[in-house]
């Protein structure tokens, strides 16, 4: 087994060379990550805004499941929608099991009650220093789900980045229901996780750099985001 | 004083069709039998009393009277736990509240600029974008901002944002404008600026309801005095006859500057 310094070397020397196999793998993971953490937005932002101004009855039950599910584990989430879109199961017909379409489906499952969760919090803390002004003005509910998710959108940057984060490290559910098939579902995760039981290390490392530096570089642009955004004082 | 009003672009017409308040003999406010605890506490305490268009009245008390909520159950921001609030003889609902304004001691500032902090109270007005970007335009000259339209409204200084958030009352043409303590912690000039557009609403005919604790205001723009200690109005009456000859002793000590408990 080669030592860390060859295997880190061989890493450097897959990412600088510019692999066809490599830019495939992390494009792939890229597009599904993105795509599921832009549909989980979709849907766990107006769902955080509807948990925070919405009177119905079940809201802090749903509270309660949406922080549950936060922390539901990836695998889980992968057998449900592997049932699911598996030949007996009801979408079946579809024929998206083992497709990119499934992983996404599955990392929007994982990345949705984070979204909600953390959305609610961020708007929940503002509707409090709105409420007021919202009350004399007699805005409708939907109204204040708009203003409240306008007047945050740089803190819900950073929520949709808790997402990206926990999609694209995400592979016990892409694992299911992927596949892990070379050239049509295989992501950066799952492929470190076959290469490292392969022990095709310089592989494995080469792919976790780029995720880690794919982690910091949209950290980074976010936070540079957020800065300027106060200093405009609109944060 | 009057002076901003007349450079406005477009007239002015300030009450809402749905309380018509012009023409009816009803007491523009009739409060009756108004009660409100939290806990064990009695915050208002069986409050009756009615209040005519035209003239503007100021809210007096010690502090933890009860005034801001008072104002707060005007204006339907609470609910109280007995008893009623008529405005025009209808009870709060969505119609009433479009005719009601209020601007809160710190003014609440969305993160927009200062233009878009006017839009926004035009929401339910119902206006097309020509309606509204006069009535943003009527909103800035108001508040003498128009330098400063699109700056984030969190950077203005403390007397701009007030008086921004008096013009977004505004330019939503309500029919009664509730103030509680507007030129709290403000430099004498913002104060002369904000009371000038409190005053030129007042000659607009709209109805002024404000809290303040400084007598000097109380001289310059009120013209009825609600006293209010624990909860209940102790005295209804003019400015005059309230500063030369306060009818209790709780209210000549608030005006000596002793402390009331």
């Amino acid at each position: 087994m080669p030592g860390f310094t060859e295997t880190f070397g061989l890493a450097l020397q897959l990412i600088f060379s510019g692999s066809r196999d490599l830019v495939e793998i992390v494009m792939l993971s890229l597009q599904v990550s993105i795509s599921a953490v832009l549909l989980g937005c979709l849907v766990g932002l107006p769902l955080g805004a509807w948990l925070v101004v919405g009177k119905f009855p079940g809201r802090t039950l749903l509270q309660v499941l949406i922080n549950a599910f936060m922390g539901l584990p990836p695998v889980v989430i992968g057998l449900v929608v592997y049932l699911a879109l598996s030949h007996s199961g009801p979408f079946g017909v579809l024929d998206l099991l083992y497709s990119a379409t499934a992983m996404v489906i599955a990392q929007m499952l994982l990345v949705t009650p984070l979204v909600a969760a953390l959305a609610r919090q961020h708007l929940d803390d503002l509707y409090l220093e709105y409420r007021n002004l919202f009350a004399s003005l007699n805005l409708s509910s939907w109204q204040i789900a708009r203003a409240l998710l306008w007047d945050a959108r740089y803190s819900l940057l950073t929520v949709s980045l808790a997402g990206f984060g926990r999609a694209i490290a995400e592979v016990g559910a892409v694992m299911i229901v992927g596949g892990n098939i070379n050239h049509l579902t295989r992501v950066m995760t799952t492929t470190i996780a076959l290469e490292t039981s392969k022990g095709d290390l310089g592989l494995a490392l080469a792919l976790g750099i780029i995720l880690i530096s794919l982690s910091v570089t949209v950290n980074a642009a976010v936070m540079g985001l957020r800065s300027s955004a106060r200093r405009l004082a609109y944060a | 004083m009057r002076q901003l009003w007349v450079c406005v672009p477009a007239p002015v017409v300030w009450p809402m069709p749905e309380i018509s308040i012009q023409q009816s003999p009803v007491p523009l406010l009739q409060v009756s039998g108004l009660s409100l605890s939290v806990g064990e506490r009695t915050l208002i305490n069986d409050i009756d009393c009615v209040l005519k268009k035209g003239c503007r009245t100021v809210v007096l008390g010690p502090n933890g009277a009860g005034k801001s909520i008072f104002l707060r159950l005007l204006c339907g921001l609470m609910e109280p736990d007995v008893g009623s609030i008529l405005w025009q003889g209808q009870a709060i609902n969505s119609a009433v509240r479009r005719c009601l304004a209020m601007v809160f001691q710190h003014p609440v500032l969305l993160r927009r600029s200062v233009a878009a902090n006017l839009n926004f109270a035009l929401g339910n007005a119902g206006l097309g974008a020509v309606a509204r970007r006069q009535r943003v335009a009527e909103g800035l000259h108001l508040a003498r901002l128009q330098a400063l339209a699109s700056q984030p409204a969190r950077l203005l200084s403390g007397g701009e944002q007030q008086r921004l958030a008096l013009a977004r009352a505004l330019i939503t043409r309500p029919t009664v404008l509730l103030l509680d303590e507007p030129t709290a912690s403000l430099d004498p000039a913002s104060v002369q600026a904000v009371e000038a557009i409190i005053e030129s609403a007042h000659s607009q005919g709209i109805k002024i309801i404000f809290v303040t604790h400084d007598v000097g205001q109380v001289r310059r723009l009120a013209d009825e005095v609600l006293f209010i200690h624990r909860g209940t109005i102790t005295e209804q009456t003019s400015v005059a006859q309230f500063l030369s000859s306060p009818g209790s002793q709780v209210a000549s000590d608030y005006l000596a500057g002793r402390l009331v408990l």
